[in-house]
């Protein structure tokens, strides 16, 4: 077990962040748990977050609907909010700030000045980028210009939001605006997205922890999802399929099966094309069955581009991950039992036995043969 | 050495050789048994192998349904993982794989689920075969149907099915044969075939074979990428889902292999990528044995004269030689 | 060509033929202890088949439902065991009086292959209790080849005991019986000859409905005519094994049987000849010639079976080798191999269900057939000592080993 008595706060814990340090503990430990860290590492996240320098986060707005700011605000972790607005100094986000026009701009730009190669960005909402980007503008800046002048000095960026990884809700065709995720509109692929609609904190704040802890950002699939979180598809850890695998479908909302929890396959859920922690992590804290598919909604697949806010809500999923190693018999399966050395052996003993006795015997009637033909010669 | 060779002639070509040469000699009758046709109220089963997501809800329901017990190849007694059809397993879905397994239903670095079961034959082998007419396809809906009252478990029926679908139980002293045969005790009780009946995405699909024909023939009409409706369950159940049309290659496995299945099959990937046979005459193996039987044995003609011919030829020889002693 | 004895010559010769004797001596020696032991190990295994199921014992699976219990017990075994069938052909049928003195012997070998080979079917059908069925009017499917082959096989091991009767009548005393059977005789000759060309046929017409999964060097409608031809030739070789092995086992003197057996040399070489061409000439017209060379391991059983089928045309077709036992048994044990290897090709190598499958016989499985050959080889030992099978000898042996 971890001995924590070796650890030395050196900030009042309790006091800064309104928690008994039983409880701050816990917390490092569900963080640690989240991202599938080994023991220990809640060691460090406890000593990263109590360090008296909080790193600096500007954190944009583009075209959103603030749900993932809501969804991180509204938590029912107690003091979540407390927490991440703690263990980092927000320099900068529309939704909670305090001040305004102008002066919420230049608290930006000293922020960045100060913090130059240090802060980290978040961006929330995605970046309309046609007719040069004019469908979206902040302080007299399109969304395309703000987040390209705050990417440039920043020692990580992490879009937050399905709208923000991809483009999200904005961008479902025919797509108006031309709306694209932060990695397309930057042209850069070292940006960790979190998509989810909105995503769960969690993932966010497991991501920004690690950032913290170790300085990097945490190993990410090829669309830059962190993989502690989106991983697995839903439909792997999903509490209802062992009534997919069974064949026991809800055909319609309201239906016998789906009074019964059967799986939500037939009424379209995308859980076999999805990627994410929903089942596992679940949503709010507000226990068991807090997500979609344990409401008994199918899983729209937010967190997928080209499913999520595309694909029909009604169309059936197509199972994307197929390949566990015993999951199928191949289309020929070696069967059977071949020779082994022991009935081989028998076989050619009693083969070889039976050839030599002919053989022998053969030989034997012919020096018989040989002899009379002698005899009567 | 000419008497001695005269006399070899005579031996081969009379007695032993006539039988059966009359049979293989003799063509115009060689024809006398034709393949058996469909019959006219036939049911059968359409896999689209596109359509299938490999959650083996078929496979789970189809030993509910046939109260078949749990096939463990793996160890670890938890799951039901069977390799292929066999004495507990009347329907298996397998996996086709190449390269990165990137594409579903395409044959390079591709991948592809089959449906193993019966496929009920127009004219099965396993029927011809049996020697005790446990394998029967004489209802009207054209099921080939096993009764293990009848059944001596020789295995003719396993070794003769092109498809290797009769399976025998090895690992019991009252072994049956297992097959699926189409869940006929629940369309007597007017269901469809468990496995069409939990099929999520109607990649089985149960239907009367003329509507499968209907079914088959709309489906490679399809665009590939359009959005097409596909029904579940039954062709004319209602409950539809839309998809985009798959790419199908153009052969409808079942169609015309020995003289055409009940159960068909349509797919992306070339059959022989799932290990099925696909060399396959349209005549069926059952017409051939039989016309060579029938030839032979029809009316048991040919073997009361040659008998007749035997019997008379003992009869001159025990008059000349004695041979009583 | 002075050499050659004609067959009204061989006639004379063998007018005075002995009547069979019993060879009489004691039951117990070295080999029959063996065999005796190859028994008990077979009926073990047999115990655990019958308690656990065939899997426990043998590899059959259901890529390769039949195994050596079929291919050896009964296909094989009643292709050995066509010794009285050719005898009585030529004998009876043919009307050569001459052969009359092998006729017993080697009906005597056929009752045992058949009845053995009757009783393995019962070893090998999973469900044994109903196999009654297959005679069962109801049951019974008169267009599978199978019926064919199990009622043939059926009746005709009830014909071989009538044909065999008269040993047995003869052994208790009971002439009057013997006589009114011997005046019925003739109809059983006619049917014991029917019998097993219909069966013996019909177990090459078993793989034809099997179609694709046999091999094109073997599947061909000609099967059964290929199959018969070869149980002749198998009947005849045995009748030459059978004699050599009771000289040498049993110290007889075979001087009286040498010409029979030389005639019966070159008939199997006529007989393999037609074979041969038929075989051959089906391979060509089906366009399958090539197949001879690009089948691989299906190649080289092919030709081992070819080379093996010709040896004895070779050996036998000089008039010299002919009136040589060494000679004779040489081409009798290469006919038989042959004859052996093409069921075994025809069933097991050439047999093909699809990708992904194998089959060895397992040694308990082997055991069996073993122990089965082992009983077989037992019972005519205490059948011709106790029995009139053999020829008489004018000067009987003291006693056999």
């Amino acid at each position: 077990m971890y001995d924590d008595s070796a650890i030395t706060f050196e900030t009042d814990v309790e006091s800064r962040f309104g928690l008994s340090r039983r409880d701050f503990m816990k917390f490092c430990a569900a963080m640690a748990a989240t991202m599938g860290l080994p023991r220990g590492a809640d060691a460090q996240i406890a000593e990263a977050i109590t360090k008296k320098e909080r790193p600096s986060v500007i954190w944009l707005h583009h075209q959103e609907c603030t749900g993932c700011t809501e969804s991180l605000l509204r938590s029912e972790h107690p003091t979540l909010d407390k927490l991440i607005l703690d263990i980092v100094s927000l320099d900068y986000h529309e939704t909670i700030f305090a001040a305004a026009g102008h002066q919420a701009e230049t608290a930006r730009l000293a922020a960045m000045e100060k913090n130059k190669g240090k802060y980290l960005l978040v961006v929330e909402g995605a970046i309309p980028t046609k007719d040069g980007g004019i469908y979206c503008k902040i302080g007299g800046k399109t969304s395309l210009e703000l987040t390209r002048e705050c990417a440039e000095h920043a020692a990580a960026i992490v879009a937050i939001g399905s709208c923000a990884s991809w483009g999200g809700m904005p961008s479902t065709p025919p797509n108006p605006t031309g709306s694209a995720g932060v990695r397309e509109a930057l042209g850069r692929n070292d940006v960790v997205t979190i998509p989810g609609c909105p995503p769960n904190p969690y993932n966010f704040l497991s991501t920004v922890v690690h950032f913290l802890t170790f300085g990097t950002l945490p190993a990410v699939d090829p669309e830059g999802r962190p993989l502690f979180a989106y991983g697995r598809l839903i439909h792997e850890n999903c509490e209802r399929r062992a009534h997919f695998d069974a064949g026991r479908f809800a055909m319609e909302f309201g239906d016998e099966g789906h009074k019964k929890g059967y799986c939500l396959y037939k009424l379209g859920c995308k859980g076999p094309e999805t990627y994410a922690n929903c089942p596992t992590v679940l949503f709010g804290d507000a226990g068991p069955g807090s997500w979609p598919v344990g409401t008994g909604h199918p899983c729209i697949g937010c967190t997928e581009k080209g499913i999520g806010f595309a694909k029909p809500i009604h169309a059936l999923a197509d199972l994307k991950n197929q390949r566990p190693p015993v999951g199928y018999p191949r289309a020929v399966e070696e069967q059977g039992t071949g020779a082994t050395l022991g009935s081989a052996a028998l076989l050619v003993g009693v083969a070889a036995a039976a050839a030599g006795a002919g053989y022998k015997l053969v030989g034997n009637l012919g020096r018989d043969e040989d002899d009379d033909d002698q005899s009567q010669g | 050495m000419t008497i001695n060779r005269r006399d070899f002639l005579r031996g081969a070509a009379s007695g032993s050789a006539a039988v059966a040469a009359c049979a293989t000699l003799a063509p115009s009758r060689a024809e006398a048994r034709g393949n058996l046709p469909i019959p006219e109220n036939a049911v059968g089963l359409l896999y689209d192998s596109t359509l299938c997501i490999g959650c083996k809800a078929c496979m789970s329901a189809c030993k509910e349904a046939n109260d078949l017990p749990l096939e463990d190849n793996v160890g670890e007694g938890l799951w039901d993982t069977p390799l292929e059809l066999s004495g507990k397993t009347y329907t298996v879905i397998k996996i086709y794989q190449h390269g990165t397994m990137e594409h579903k239903d395409k044959a390079e670095n591709g991948f592809a689920h089959i449906k193993r079961q019966c496929l009920h034959c127009a004219d099965p082998s396993c029927v011809s075969a049996c020697p005790v007419s446990a394998m029967t396809k004489d209802g009207p809906l054209g099921i080939v149907e096993y009764n293990k009252d009848a059944c001596i478990g020789c295995r003719y029926c396993v070794a003769a099915c092109p498809f290797g679908v009769p399976q025998f139980q090895y690992d019991t002293p009252f072994p049956e044969i297992a097959k699926c045969q189409l869940c006929k005790h629940r369309l007597d009780d007017g269901k469809i075939p468990a496995c069409a009946e939990v099929c999520p995405t109607g990649a089985t699909l149960f239907g009367s074979y003329a509507a499968l024909d209907e079914e088959i023939t709309r489906r490679k009409a399809m665009t590939p990428g359009e959005a097409a409706l596909f029904p579940r369950r039954t062709v004319d159940s209602g409950d539809v889902h839309e998809k985009a049309a798959p790419e199908y290659i153009d052969d409808v496995y079942g169609d015309t292999e020995v003289g055409g299945t009940q159960v068909r099959y349509l797919s992306g990937v070339p059959f022989d990528k799932f290990g099925l046979p696909t060399d396959l005459p349209e005549r069926s193996f059952a017409s051939k044995s039989e016309t060579l039987q029938h030839s032979l044995y029809g009316g048991l003609a040919a073997p009361v004269v040659v008998l007749a011919g035997l019997v008379a030829a003992a009869w001159r020889g025990s008059k000349n030689h004695h041979d009583d002693e | 060509m002075s050499e050659v004895i004609l067959p009204s010559e061989v006639a004379k010769r063998q007018h005075h033929h002995h009547k069979p004797a019993a060879i009489g001596g004691g039951l117990i020696s070295p080999m029959t202890v063996v065999l005796g032991a190859l028994v008990a190990v077979a009926f073990f295994f047999l115990g655990q088949r019958f308690i656990y199921g065939l899997g426990a014992v043998t590899n059959v699976n259901n890529g390769y439902p039949w195994g050596i219990w079929v291919v050896w017990d009964v296909v094989i075994a009643t292709g050995f065991a066509c010794g009285g069938y050719a005898m009585a052909l030529v004998t009876y049928i043919l009307n050569k009086g001459e052969y009359h003195p092998l006729v017993r012997p080697a009906l005597t070998a056929s009752l045992f292959g058949y009845s053995l080979g009757g009783a393995s079917v019962l070893i090998d059908l999973g469900r044994y209790w109903n196999f009654w069925h297959i005679l069962w009017p109801g049951y019974a499917h008169v267009d599978s080849v199978m019926f064919e082959v199990a009622a043939c096989i059926s009746l005709y091991i009830i014909v071989l005991w009538i044909e065999f009767s008269p040993a047995f009548l003869e052994h208790l005393g009971l002439k009057d019986a013997k006589r009114k059977l011997s005046k019925v005789m003739f109809f059983f000759i006619g049917l014991g000859v029917l019998l097993p060309s219909m069966h013996q046929s019909s177990l090459g017409s078993l793989l034809v409905v099997m179609g694709a999964q046999v091999h094109p060097l073997w599947q061909t409608m000609l099967l059964p005519l290929l199959f018969l031809l070869t149980a002749a030739c198998m009947g005849f070789a045995v009748v030459i094994l059978e004699a050599t092995l009771a000289a040498v086992g049993f110290g007889r003197d075979l001087d009286h049987e040498l010409p029979m057996l030389s005639k019966i040399g070159k008939i199997i070489a006529g007989v393999l000849t037609v074979y041969l061409v038929l075989r051959l000439g089906d391979i060509v017209v089906r366009g399958q010639l090539g197949a001879i060379f690009t089948s691989g391991f299906k190649s080289v059983m092919f030709l081992i079976e070819m080379a093996l089928f010709a040896a004895p045309i070779v050996l036998m077709a000089k008039a010299a080798n002919r009136k040589r036992l060494s000679k004779l048994f040489a081409a009798a044990g290469s006919m038989l191999t042959g004859a052996v290897l093409y069921r075994i090709d025809a069933f097991l190598v050439a047999y093909d269900t699809g990708p992904g499958w194998n089959y060895f016989p397992s040694v308990p499985e082997m055991m069996v057939t073993i122990g089965i050959i082992a009983l077989e080889v037992l019972a005519y030992i205490v059948f011709v000592k106790k029995f009139p099978i053999l020829p008489g000898q004018p000067h009987q042996p003291s006693n056999g080993r």
